[in-house]
């Protein structure tokens, strides 16, 4: 970040600038899992585990080896009889229920509302963890005024809110969006004020030189170089968000896949509760790669 | 020689052209009894004391001293980055509290933020209530200046260690500042850049004619580049020796350099004066 005595460290042309760039941005050299990690540093090509690794198809292909393998032995295991319907219905059955579901005009409802529910829970949540974070995070009074309460009601188990929150908000969409906001919160908060006590306190300085202060100073120096951290606590808080979602449905809802899982289990229908569970997987996983997106183009837009 | 180059300097608002963006002109600096402690009681130790010093408009005063002499403290204290203990620095006559926006900084770390663009980053340095379009008028203007027009759209860490130093520069300019503090702005990097970089500072002094306090450890560069030289230090009789808490460190030598600028590096005047303040940095001048 800061250029420091050696020049021949420091001094690096244009031209080695971007080949030193070239290999991975910094968020993927920082990942265990990244293609320069695995290859440490050799150059990718031909049929070498690093090649197949660094093409996106082919590590989505390795990524899909073990759900087939998984929807496979649940395939086998079914025809073979291993498990009763009931325990276990088959893939098929499962699929015909989504089918059915669908045609009903009942699954888009569920999925709907549930992923407004995470969204917009999500949204408030990480919000306010991020305010209330970089507040904590730059003011030693904030931090002292602020941190022990918010450190106490983090060690409350997210579930005993549940009763407090629908006497207070009644069964509906605020009680179950609150909840979701409490699962989001606190992810952000964490990661952004533990992130901004070590921002590079020369940079800070240089910007304070130049009248930076307040939330400019904020949303200029401090903030972008927590980039990195601010994502991690959002990928964190939105996989807190679906598990509260699920919470918040099971308790009380007429709607959502989370009632989807109550309902099926009360009626002894399998099929459809597995299918609530694909669903889970498959939009939690969606969700997560969309903010992946986001990260790789925010961590190299400010890294 | 040097009231030659004041009185140049104080003509320079005058002769910017109307319309353009204004600069402000440059303003004399004061140290008034400027002392500087740190930590209280029994374990406070003094870095500076009793510094008295007046620099005028549009003057480059150099700042020499061993490591620690408190260099750093001085110029963080005319920022207003750095409060004294006692005393005071007056700009233009009115006390320095808090950041001051008269002044601009140039440290020995460039000090860019990575995730902006050169032009970015020396728009990072304008002055509050610059108009958009007189504001990017004069980023272009200064990127020409340090010649890094070509380099507007790059990252600080596409770019070579003087080309950073030299958006650093840039960065401070912007900010029309009546003072321009420089922390050792060329002390890590290597000697044939930083000779360049000694030349475009007075490209840039003559182009912007401001107050330069520079810090430096390199008594060439201050002989090359200052109008005068103080040097900071223990008075030897101030109990150096006594075993009693140390008294700081305040000016022991003030030096007019002679000369018009750009000096000959090998002149014999100069070497004279070089021998000579190395002794006063109890450096052997041989």
């Amino acid at each position: 970040m800061t250029r420091l005595g050696n020049p021949y460290v420091t001094g690096n042309s244009v031209a080695d600038g971007h080949a030193a760039a070239v290999p991975a941005t910094p968020a993927d050299a920082a990942r265990p899992d990244s293609p320069a990690m695995v290859a440490g540093g050799s150059p990718a090509n031909g049929w070498s585990p690093a090649g197949i690794l660094a093409n996106g198809w082919a590590r989505l292909l390795l990524g899909l080896i073990i759900p087939a393998a998984m929807l496979a032995a649940w395939q086998v295991s079914t025809a073979a009889g291993v498990f009763s319907i009931v325990q276990l219905p088959p893939p098929a059955m499962v699929l015909e229920a989504g089918l059915d579901l669908l045609q009903r005009g009942q699954l888009g409802q569920h999925i709907a509302i549930s992923t407004q529910r995470v969204l917009i829970g999500f949204a408030a949540g990480a919000s306010l963890g991020l305010v209330l974070g970089s507040l904590v995070g730059l003011s030693r009074f904030a931090d002292a005024l602020l941190a022990p309460t918010i450190g106490a009601l983090r060690a409350v188990p997210s579930l005993a809110w549940v009763p407090l929150l629908i006497l207070w908000m009644k069964i509906g969409e605020d009680s179950k969006i609150t909840l979701i906001l409490i699962g989001a919160f606190f992810p952000v908060f964490t990661t952004v004020s533990l992130a901004l006590r070590h921002v590079d306190q020369n940079l800070v300085e240089a910007a304070r030189a130049f009248g930076l202060k307040g939330v400019k100073l904020l949303t200029t120096v401090q903030l972008p170089a927590v980039v990195p951290a601010v994502f991690s606590g959002l990928r964190l808080a939105l996989a807190q968000a679906w598990l509260f979602l699920v919470a918040a449905e099971l308790i009380a809802s007429s709607m959502g896949l989370g009632f989807l899982l109550t309902d099926s289990q009360n009626n002894g229908r399998t099929d459809r509760l597995l299918l609530a569970i694909v669903l889970l997987a498959l939009i939690g996983k969606t969700t997560d790669a969309l903010l992946g997106l986001a990260e790789k183009w925010a961590v190299k837009r400010w890294a | 020689m040097t009231a030659v180059l004041s009185s140049s300097a104080a003509e320079a608002p005058l002769a910017a052209p109307a319309g353009a963006t204004t600069r402000t002109p440059a303003l004399p600096v004061a140290f008034r009894s400027l002392r500087r402690a740190f930590g209280n009681g029994a374990d406070a130790h003094t870095v500076l004391r009793d510094v008295d010093f007046e620099i005028r408009a549009g003057e480059v005063l150099a700042i020499l001293g061993t490591s620690g002499c408190g260099k750093s403290t001085l110029l963080r204290a005319t920022a207003g980055l750095d409060s004294p203990s006692a005393g005071s620095v007056d700009i233009d006559g009115t006390p320095v509290q808090g950041i001051d926006s008269r002044c601009a900084f140039a440290f020995q770390e460039p000090r860019l933020l990575p995730w902006h663009t050169l032009r970015a980053n020396i728009a990072i340095g304008l002055p509050k209530g610059v108009s958009a379009r007189d504001g990017k008028a004069k980023v272009a203007r200064l990127l020409d200046l340090v010649g890094l027009t070509d380099f507007a759209g790059h990252r600080p860490r596409e770019i070579s260690g003087g080309m950073a130093q030299r958006a650093s520069l840039a960065r401070a300019l912007a900010r029309n500042p009546g003072v321009m503090l420089l922390d050792e702005p060329f002390g890590a990097l290597d000697a044939l850049t930083r000779i360049k970089m000694q030349d475009l500072l007075l490209d840039i002094h003559r182009a912007e004619p401001t107050t330069v306090l520079l810090v430096t450890h390199d008594v060439d560069e201050a002989l090359q580049l200052a109008d005068r030289i103080i040097v900071l230090g223990k008075e030897a009789d101030a109990g150096a020796d006594s075993g009693a808490a140390s008294p700081g460190a305040t000016i022991v030598r003030t030096v007019t350099v002679p000369g018009e600028r750009p000096r000959d590096r090998g002149s014999v005047d100069l070497a004279r004066l070089r021998a000579s303040l190395l002794e006063t940095l109890g450096v052997d001048g041989h």
